[in-house]
């Protein structure tokens, strides 16, 4: 087993540099605390390994080894519930809530990562058992495309953002011309008028109509702007809290929210970037419809 | 987002002879002024938002 022990290291080095490359600490995200880094930077050193061991075991034919480490794999599915559940915890304190899509979406992404770290240790692994610089260069093209292949979409590939003007018709309100809600209390209009803003984000194709209509797709650009932006809001003022608003006929989503900033170039470049979620994803064009 | 559930819990209005009966408390006022103020004290306490239905008649509802 000598012979194996550098380049399992290799692999479980570049394996553990996937993991710490993919835990994107930034505004929004979920771990922000140095606990929950240490959990999944943990959880991608066990990946790593796991992956890194797998090689060399088919290798000197060792079957149970391998069919432990099918076992391991199987763990990692606790990884998503784990995640899961912390976050849906959170999530019930939030002043805008992240919504279950996203969480879900979060919890996915989390358990795809460990997946990717062993990807990257088996076959980092695999290149320096041949040769330890092939190793090395296999490893180095891993994280590449690690790195540049797991970041999904964003609002700006399938829809345009613009700023709508905030409006009262009587106790009305309107963002543009999509009817928002009603408003009774002077003094609440008043303060929609100063500080709300509006945008309306239109869809680019058929395919985009029926991805943004999906409620957690729009819980999700709210929580989004919430996050970055803060929010004029507490608890218990219903009248304050932000609201989506679809237009049947043609598919236009309004958002109607009170920022701290009201800056709209702000608000578009963060709207322009809120993850386009997994479950959102709808394709009716490629749909046969007997068209 | 999910199940919303509407409720009124109070009616605030000027023309009480227009409401009739129901299950929530209508409080009957003088003018402008007194439907504002009296919605928002309710509003607040009840943390639920104010709703106009017309110029005379507001209602809080909760959800």
């Amino acid at each position: 087993m000598e012979n194996y022990l550098l380049p399992v290291v290799i692999g479980i080095v570049f394996g553990f540099l996937a993991r710490t490359l993919l835990l994107r600490t930034d505004f929004r995200q979920y771990p922000t605390y140095p606990t929950g880094r240490i959990i999944h930077l943990s959880f991608g050193f066990i990946a790593a390994f796991i992956g890194a061991v797998a090689i060399p075991a088919v290798l000197e034919s060792d079957w149970t080894a391998v069919t432990f480490l099918g076992l391991a794999a199987t763990q990692f599915r606790e990884v998503r519930k784990m995640e899961r559940d912390s976050l849906e915890n959170i999530d019930t304190f939030e002043l805008v809530k992240r919504g279950a899509p996203f969480i879900e979406g979060m919890a996915q992404a989390f358990e795809s990562r460990n997946y990717l770290v062993m990807f990257t240790a088996l076959v980092t692994t695999l290149c320096a058992v041949f040769f330890f610089w092939l190793g090395i260069i296999g490893g180095i093209v891993m994280l590449v495309v690690v790195k540049f292949n797991m970041s999904g979409k964003v609002l700006n590939a399938i829809a345009n953002v613009t700023e709508a003007d905030i409006r009262f018709e009587g106790p009305t309100l309107f963002v543009g011309d999509i009817l928002i809600k009603n408003v009774g209390l002077a003094d609440t209009r008043k303060i929609i008028t100063e500080k709300a803003v509006g945008a309306i984000v239109t869809p680019k194709n058929q395919n985009s109509i029926v991805t943004l209509s999906y409620l957690g797709q729009r819980q999700a650009m709210l929580h989004h702007v919430a996050t970055v932006l803060g929010s004029y809001l507490d608890s218990g003022e219903p009248a304050l809290v932000p609201l989506t608003k679809r237009n049947m006929a043609d598919g236009r989503i309004t958002l109607f929210f009170l920022p701290r900033d009201k800056d709209f170039h702000q608000i578009k470049a963060v709207l322009d970037k809120v993850p386009i979620l997994d479950s959102a994803i709808r394709m009716p064009e490629e749909a046969d419809k007997g068209k | 987002m999910e199940n919303q559930h509407a409720e009124i819990v109070a009616v605030i209005t000027m023309k009480p002879e227009a409401i009739t009966g129901g299950g929530a408390p209508v409080f009957i006022v003088k003018d402008q002024k007194e439907l504002q103020k009296i919605s928002m004290t309710l509003e607040k306490i009840m943390d639920a938002s104010a709703h106009e239905i017309d110029t005379d008649t507001l209602i809080i509802v909760a959800r």
